[in-house]
């Protein structure tokens, strides 16, 4: 059969594309892997170049350097550059990286259409930059200083920025449901033979998940954003009160995505964690299948639960009572997964390579947050804690080590395998610890900004507020600046170093290790038998 | 701020950081947590608060506790061997139903506490007596109406060289509430989504545009309590505090007397019959020009374009369309710069603002202050048209717009 044909002899019927044809018209899951991973990390700094401007302008009282419309322009779009350009990127970009390897397949189950969703992603963070470009431009209206969730009716007020950023959710959509159309059809139909769903590697797992997630809200947002396109332009009133419209509908339509998005950043980040912790323990994880129950029941309470954002918008006691008991219960199977990283540990044979530390300090990290999570969950608390910088420093410590740092491991884990050289571990080790110390003198001091009553999203404060802003700016410096040394880090290792083994830890355990490392062009053209 | 200013800022910031930054002085005045309460509904925030503060705590002693102890003693480097069968032991099969029980059995406790607060928050006693206070928030500033007592107090930042320390913390008229009395708050929205926030009266609560959101306290202590806007509301966010203070109910009483007096003189004063002369309209325009229109169009009237348009004419102002075509249209622009327009349109625009847009309907003031605003706005700043507007003309056009609405 023809089929069988082009399958053994792929690599001498077709000279393996080069130039800029290689990387434009890309189908190959591992070089797309690495365009996501660059435009990842691009938009990781710009991301970051924006919150040490906020930092800056916040370091002492009175307005500095940033007026205040473009100081809430930054607070925007800081933070869906960092969402949907830097954490959600990174992580398809890892998922179309390793999945096809985990599960034994030649490739991604629809090679050209992961193509497009890439190209996509790129249009939408361009768009995304000229949001925040147009409104220096004569004409250009005002700055969106919505914050991310856009409520109305002040993103009505907003000038033309607000238009492309609408365009721009729409293209991020368009891109997340297409490469999530894409893992779901890889995982279901391209494992190797023997390889049940209960023997697939826990990072397709986590990303089964998360696909299902994206598939399931994204459409909710787009359809918000396409409301507020036609209030804006077309004389509706979908949230124009005066117009017998409701501008609390649009909240719930956005965190209707907002919530599980969390879990959409998270749940890769905790994929790679539950491969990296049995490696440099050792031992096998601890906990499979309760694992991926726990992955699947978060995603699912993480769909019921979406108003907890919105304590404050005067819902019925009924509806408020059940968000904060169904909001406490995700710290159910979440604990479960911090249990059995634990137990993972316990009693194995410990070494700290730089992505053992990252998990740990994600463990440590992610466990905090979510103890603030909860105190956040319980109403009566959270009328006080709401808007505040409590939760600015809540979300930071959820998002930075559950989505980033895990990202982070990832990344040091499996550099080796994708280039096929060691990474300097000494400066990967600097790199962690520097990290370490920026990011917890960013955000601690910032739960007792909350409390003390510092409203989020102010770009000038009273003097009471000085001592804590101090340290947290100084700490954001820290933290940014030395995340330099992760690109120096990732290019020193692309350049050469100790050439890595197949198998490069000692303890790997997966076909993605079987394999040569840096891997072939086309991953397995024979299948493996998994037994 | 001038560049010199601005360095002598960064300068005593860094020494402070350096020197003082870190003395003991400095971290007195630093706060850990809470204020202190000042209602009972607060004080039950601050014990659940608590309660969920000390179990997180204790838990979180016992998970770092095991991973210490785990990193310490299971590490290659002393030797230890991994026990490969550790997950098929009795804690390996049944973890899965033991941690979730654990957890279940501490969520429980704490919703179950969290519940019987919620309730006594959440539903506001229905009392016939109960001082009623409508809350509106406004792009920037807060209006404050006693329902019972037709009495308005508009509340409005003070300029950092008035508030002094108090920066972003005090306001002109203050929220005067009495004490150990039941007070309901209603809230809502004249414009995008503002929320109420008093800490030590344990309450925020959003104020959005076609909603009433009810909230409730029982002030039990005399004093001056101090909190901000906590939903982002546009370009002032950062410039919407709230200052309430507690006073008795007999001070409460004799204030309230005090108010209705200002007010009765002040209706006397703006009756349309008077004619002011234009000096007179022009000091009293300045000073409520710069209460109330200088926070988006700025003291000098340039504006902050492109949100918010100049008012001084010859000036451009570069804007998206739906701010500029309806300036264009009432004639304020031309060719892409500010002009002046009509009276009966520059009346309009104060009157009723520019829908869809951040101008807002200005049409609770009285006549008096909107002939002194448009006054003072025709004639300041080298606009020079010689325009003078008495109380009467702003009289006439709210009965033309009334008579409009009426065909």
């Amino acid at each position: 059969m023809s089929t069988a044909i082009s399958l053994d002899h792929h690599d001498d019927h077709h000279a393996l594309p080069h130039g800029w044809r290689r990387w434009l018209l890309s189908t190959n899951h591992k070089d797309i892997g690495t365009l996501y991973m660059i435009f990842a990390c691009v938009m990781l700094f710009s991301g970051g170049l924006m919150a040490m401007l906020i930092r800056a302008e916040l370091f002492m009282p009175g307005i500095q350097f940033l007026q205040p419309d473009l100081y809430n322009n930054l607070v925007t779009n800081h933070a869906l550059i960092m969402v949907f350009g830097a954490v959600m990127p990174a992580a398809a970009g890892m998922a179309n990286w390793m999945i096809p390897l985990m599960i034994g397949a030649p490739d991604m189950a629809l090679p050209r259409m992961n193509n497009l969703s890439f190209w996509i992603l790129v249009a939408g963070g361009i768009m995304l930059i000229m949001s925040v470009v147009v409104p220096f431009l004569p004409g250009g209206g005002t700055p969106v200083n919505t914050g991310w969730t856009l409520y109305p009716p002040l993103s009505l007020q907003v000038g033309m920025s607000m238009d492309l950023l609408i365009f721009t959710v729409h293209l991020l959509g368009v891109s997340s449901i297409l490469a999530s159309i894409n893992i779901i059809v890889t995982l279901f139909n391209t494992r190797a033979p023997g390889m049940t769903l209960m023997k697939m590697p826990i990072f397709c797992w986590a990303w089964m998940v998360t696909a299902f997630l994206l598939i399931l809200i994204m459409p909710a947002l787009a359809s918000g954003v396409t409301m507020l396109l036609f209030d804006r332009h077309f004389g509706t009133s979908f949230f124009n009160a005066a117009g017998g419209g409701d501008p609390v509908l649009f909240q719930h339509l956005f965190w209707f995505f907002g919530h599980p998005e969390v879990y959409v950043l998270l749940l890769p980040s905790m994929g790679i964690v539950a491969h990296i912790i049995p490696t440099f323990a050792r031992k096998p994880l601890f906990g499979y299948t309760s694992m991926v129950g726990a992955m699947v029941s978060v995603g699912a309470i993480g769909m019921l639960v979406w108003a907890h954002h919105q304590y404050t918008i005067g819902m019925s006691l009924a509806a408020v009572t059940y968000f904060m008991i169904g909001t406490i219960l995700i710290s159910i199977p979440v604990g479960l997964m911090i249990v059995n990283f634990i137990a993972t540990m316990w009693r194995g044979a410990m070494t700290f390579e730089t992505p053992m530390l990252f998990s740990i300090a994600i463990i440590v990290l992610f466990t905090f947050a979510g103890m603030t999570g909860v105190m956040l969950a319980v109403i009566p608390g959270d009328i006080q804690y709401h808007d505040s910088y409590f939760v600015v420093a809540h979300f930071h410590y959820a998002l930075i080590p559950g989505a980033l740092f895990g990202l982070y491991a990832g990344t040091f884990f499996w550099l080796p395998k994708w280039t096929g050289h060691m990474y300097d571990e000494k400066l990967a080790k600097l790199f962690f610890w520097l990290t370490m110390v920026g990011f917890n003198l960013t955000f601690f001091p910032q739960h007792f900004l909350g409390l003390a009553g510092m409203p989020r999203r102010i770009v000038d404060y009273n003097l009471v507020f000085t001592e804590f802003n101090k340290m947290s700016s100084l700490g954001a410096f820290i933290f940014g600046i030395s995340q330099i040394l992760l690109p120096i880090i990732i290019i020193k290792c692309i350049r050469g170093g100790e050439k890595a083994s197949d198998g490069v830890w000692e303890a790997s355990n997966g076909l993605e290790w079987t394999l040569p490392s840096p891997p072939p062009f086309h991953s397995f053209t024979e299948p493996p038998v998994v037994k | 701020m001038r560049l010199g200013g601005r360095l002598r800022h960064i300068g005593r910031a860094c020494a402070g950081l350096l020197a003082g930054g870190l003395s003991s002085s400095a971290f007195a005045e630093m706060r850990y947590n809470f204020p202190e309460p000042a209602s009972a509904g607060a004080r039950d925030i601050y014990d659940i608060h608590m309660l969920t503060m000390r179990i997180t705590f204790v838990l979180l002693l016992i998970v770092y506790a095991v991973i210490c102890y785990s990193l310490f003693v299971h590490r290659k480097s002393r030797g230890a061997v991994p026990d490969q069968k550790f997950h098929l032991g009795t804690f390996g099969r049944w973890a899965w139903v033991m941690v979730p029980v654990l957890v279940l059995g501490v969520d429980l406790s704490i919703a179950g506490s969290a519940e019987k607060v919620l309730h006594s928050l959440w539903l506001v006693p229905k009392d016939k007596d109960m001082l009623e206070i409508k809350v509106v928030g406004h792009q920037w500033w807060w209006e404050f109406e006693y329902l019972d007592q037709k009495l308005t107090v508009e509340s409005r930042a003070l300029p950092p060289e008035k508030a002094g320390d108090l920066y972003l913390r005090d306001v002109d008229n203050r929220l005067v509430l009495p004490t150990n009395t039941k007070i309901r708050f209603l809230h809502t929205s004249a414009d995008v989504n503002h929320a109420f926030w008093v800490p030590e009266l344990g309450m925020k609560k959003d104020a959005i545009a076609g909603y009433v959101t009810e909230t409730w306290a029982t002030i039990d202590r005399e004093g001056v309590f101090r909190g901000q806007c906590a939903e982002l509301c546009g370009t002032w966010h950062a410039r919407m505090p709230i200052v309430v203070e507690a006073v008795s109910n007999d001070r409460f009483n004799t204030w309230l007397a005090e108010q209705h007096k200002v007010a009765e003189a002040a209706a006397a004063e703006a009756s349309a019959d008077k004619v002011w002369s234009k000096d007179d309209l022009m000091e009293r325009g300045r000073n409520a020009y710069n209460k109330n229109c200088a926070a988006c169009h700025q003291l000098d009237g340039k504006g902050l374009p492109p949100a918010f348009p100049p008012i001084v004419a010859g000036l451009p102002f570069p804007a998206a369309p739906a701010l500029t075509k309806p300036l264009e249209e009432r004639g304020f622009l031309k060719d892409g710069k500010v002009v002046m327009g009509t009276v009966a349109s520059h009346l309009d625009i104060i009157l009723h603002g520019i829908a869809g847009t951040a101008m807002q309907p200005w049409g609770q003031l009285n006549n008096l202050d909107v002939a002194a605003i448009t006054t003072y706005e025709r004639n300041a700043w080298g606009n020079d048209t010689g325009d003078v507007v008495q109380p009467a003309d702003v009289e006439k056009a709210r009965a033309a717009q009334a008579s409009a609405a009426a065909h």
